[in-house]
C-alpha cells in the first residue's frame, strides 16, 4: 500500500462546497508533515472542469469519478463508486469534509473497509503517525485519537477547522476514473433539492443580537432577555434547540441550519456553544457570552465573558442599559 | 410495521465534566444520566408511526446496567418492548464494534424500520446508524426531518445545508437517523409509566451475540480545550458584572 493521503471533494451543480478546498488544505499539510503523496478526487456527472481546475493545485494526482449514475447524490451509488476507486488507488488516509452529505456517505464507506470514520475532525498532528483531534460532549472536551487496524483510514473535517486560502497551487496529472454502476444497486430514489424559506425575520442586517440558548431553561423565561435585546435596540436571536422546543419561531434560529450573522455585537445568554452555533455567529466583531458553566466552549469564542447565573446578570444589565441610555437623552 | 428504535443513554447535559486521571475517559461515578436527545425524536417518531400504520415499536439499547433506567422511560412513553445489549465496558468498543453488536441484536428481529437520533451528544461521531444500515444491508439516509409511509417503502425528507432539503424514496427495510425538531417530544403519563413495568426487556450480551471488544479508532488522550482567544472574564457579583460588561459595549464596542 502506497503512503498517500487521497482528498474526496464534494461538488453541486458544477461549484466546490468550500468545505472541500477546506479539506484540501488539511490533506495537503497532513500530507507534508507525514511525507506523503497527496491526491485529490471528484464525484459526479460531468466534473471534467471541476477536476481540471483541482489539476492546478499542488497534488501528485486528480481523478474525476465520472458516471452517468452520480448525476444525484445517492448513499449507495457514491459509496460503490468511491469504494471502487480507493481500491485502485489504494491510499492510507482518505479524507473528507464534514458536510451532510458526508455524515450520509463516508460511515458506510469506511464499514466496507472494516474501518470507524474518524468523525468532525478539527485538528490533525503527525506525531509518529497521523493523530486526529476531535471534540467530545458537543465540544467541551477534546480527544486525541489515533487510528489502527489496516489502512486506509476515513477521516472528516469539520467546517472552518483549516483554511481554504492556504491550499497550494501547482500542477497535477488528471485521471479520468469510470466507476462499475448499475441503477440496480442505487437503492435510494432523490427528488429535486428545495429551499424553504426561513420567513421574514432578517437577522443578518441586525448591529446587536442577544441570542439565548437552553440556558434559559423555559419558555416562560424567554421574555428576561427579550427585554435585554429590547433595551439594547437589537434583535433576538436562538439556538437550535430552543427553536426545536418551539420557544422562539425558527426564523429566530442562528447556526448552520440557521441563520449565519456577524453583527457588531453578539451576546449569548445560556449557550453552550456547539459547533453547529457557533458556525453561525463566530464572524461577529464582538461577542460576549453569559453562562454558568466556565468551561463552555462559548467561551472559546468570547471577547468578554460573565460567569454566573443568567437569571441574575441579565435583569441587571437591563437596568444598567436604561440607565446609560437615560443619562446620555 | 416493525420499528426498532435505537436509544443511548448519555451523561445529563448540564454535566459538570472532568477528565479522569488517567485522561482516557471522563470521572462518570457521580454523574447522572438521560436519553440522547435526538434519539428521543427518534423515539417519538417511531411511536408515531406505530400510531398511523399499526404495528410495534422496539427499544434497542446498548449500555451499562445503569441504562435501565433510559430503558424503562422508552417503555412508559409507549415501546412495546426492548432489547438491552448488557456491557459495562463499552468504551473498548468503537462506533463500528458497536453497531456490530446491534445488528447481531437485530439478527432474529427481522425489523421493517430501524431509527436512530442523528449523533450522540457525548461521542458525536454520527455514524452508528449509518454503519448499522450497511451491516444490515438495508438503505438508509441521514437527518431526517420527515417521513411518510408509501406502499412498499418511504418518502422522506433530508436535510441538507443552508435551509435546502431534499426528499428521498427507498423500499423497506430501511434505516433512518432522524434530526432534533422532527416532531413534539411527548411526555410518559401515570399509566404508561405503570405499564412500563411489566413490559419484557430482554437482556443481551456481547459474548452471547459473539461480537469481541474491538476498536480501530481509539482515544489516546481526552483533555480540555486549551482557549485559542483570550477572553475577558467579567469579575464580580452579578450587578457589578453586568456594569462591566455595559461599560465594555458603550466605550470599546462602541454600540450604545
Amino acid at each position: 500500500m502506497s503512503e498517500s493521503v487521497l482528498v474526496i471533494m464534494e461538488q453541486r451543480a458544477g461549484a466546490w462546497n468550500r468545505m472541500s478546498l477546506e479539506t484540501l488544505a488539511a490533506g495537503q499539510k497532513l500530507a507534508a508533515e507525514l511525507g506523503h503523496s497527496v491526491a485529490a478526487a471528484v464525484p459526479g456527472r460531468g466534473v471534467a472542469a471541476l477536476a481540471s481546475e483541482l489539476a492546478l493545485k499542488k497534488l501528485d494526482c486528480v481523478y474525476a469519478v465520472d458516471h452517468e449514475l452520480l448525476a444525484d447524490y445517492t448513499a449507495d451509488g457514491y459509496t460503490a463508486a468511491l469504494d471502487q476507486l480507493i481500491r485502485k488507488v489504494q491510499p492510507s488516509l482518505v479524507l473528507f469534509p464534514h458536510t451532510y452529505q458526508v455524515r450520509d456517505l463516508a460511515p458506510k464507506l469506511a464499514t466496507r473497509f472494516h474501518q470507524a470514520l474518524i468523525s468532525d475532525v478539527i485538528g490533525i498532528r503527525a506525531e509518529g503517525g497521523p493523530v486526529f483531534v476531535r471534540q467530545l460532549f458537543q465540544g467541551k472536551l477534546n480527544a486525541d485519537v489515533r487510528p489502527g487496524g489496516p489502512a486506509p483510514y476515513f477521516v472528516s473535517i469539520q467546517a472552518g477547522a483549516f483554511n481554504a486560502d492556504n491550499v497550494a497551487s501547482g500542477t497535477a496529472p488528471l485521471e479520468t476514473f469510470t466507476p462499475e454502476l448499475t441503477a440496480s444497486v442505487i437503492r435510494q430514489r432523490p427528488e429535486e433539492p428545495f429551499r424553504e424559506s426561513t420567513g421574514a425575520v432578517d437577522l443578518t442586517t441586525a448591529e446587536i443580537i442577544v441570542s439565548v440558548g437552553r440556558g434559559i431553561k423555559e419558555k416562560d423565561n424567554i421574555p428576561i432577555v427579550a427585554e435585554l435585546a429590547q433595551a439594547l435596540g437589537g434583535e433576538l436571536a436562538a439556538t437550535r434547540p430552543v427553536c426545536d422546543s418551539g420557544w422562539l419561531p425558527i426564523e429566530r434560529q442562528v447556526g448552520s441550519s440557521g441563520q449565519t450573522v456577524a453583527p457588531k455585537v453578539y451576546i449569548a445568554v445560556g449557550i453552550s456553544g456547539a459547533i453547529q452555533h457557533l458556525l453561525g455567529m463566530k464572524g461577529s466583531k464582538t461577542i460576549v457570552a453569559i453562562n454558568k458553566d466556565a468551561n463552555a466552549p462559548i467561551f472559546e469564542v468570547a471577547d468578554y465573558g460573565i460567569v454566573g447565573d443568567l437569571f441574575e446578570v441579565v435583569p441587571a444589565m437591563v437596568e444598567e442599559v436604561k440607565s446609560c441610555t437615560v443619562l446620555q437623552r | 410495521m416493525k420499528i426498532v428504535v435505537c436509544i443511548k443513554q448519555v451523561p445529563s447535559r448540564d454535566s459538570v465534566l472532568r477528565v479522569n486521571a488517567a485522561g482516557t475517559w471522563i470521572q462518570d461515578a457521580d454523574l447522572t444520566y438521560e436519553i440522547n436527545e435526538p434519539d428521543a425524536y427518534a423515539l417519538e417518531e417511531g411511536l408515531q408511526l406505530k400510531e398511523k400504520q399499526g404495528g410495534e415499536v422496539v427499544a434497542l439499547c446498548a449500555g451499562p446496567a445503569g441504562a435501565a433506567q433510559t430503558i424503562r422511560e422508552a417503555l412508559a412513553k409507549g415501546a412495546d418492548r426492548a432489547l438491552h445489549i448488557e456491557e459495562e465496558n463499552l468504551g473498548a468498543y468503537d462506533p463500528l464494534a458497536l453497531a456490530r453488536l446491534m445488528a447481531a441484536a437485530l439478527t432474529a428481529e427481522k425489523p421493517d424500520l430501524v431509527l436512530t437520533g442523528l449523533q450522540s451528544d457525548d461521542l458525536g461521531y454520527g455514524q452508528t446508524g449509518v454503519i448499522l444500515a450497511q451491516l444490515l444491508g438495508v438503505p438508509h439516509a441521514t437527518i431526517i426531518m420527515q417521513v411518510e409511509k408509501q406502499e412498499g417503502g418511504i418518502r422522506v425528507k433530508r436535510e441538507l445545508e443552508d435551509g435546502w432539503f431534499q426528499h428521498v424514496e427507498m423500499p423497506l427495510p430501511a434505516l433512518l437517523t432522524i434530526q432534533s425538531g422532527i416532531n413534539k417530544l411527548r411526555y410518559a403519563t401515570l399509566m404508561g409509566i405503570k405499564k412500563a413495568k411489566t413490559k419484557e426487556v430482554k437482556r443481551l450480551t456481547a459474548a452471547e451475540l459473539g461480537v469481541a471488544p474491538e476498536a480501530t479508532i481509539r482515544f489516546a488522550r481526552i483533555y480540555l480545550p486549551e482557549k485559542s482567544k483570550h477572553t475577558q472574564i467579567l469579575e464580580g457579583a452579578p450587578k457589578e458584572a453586568a456594569a462591566k460588561l455595559v461599560e465594555k459595549l458603550k466605550f470599546e464596542a462602541r454600540v450604545l
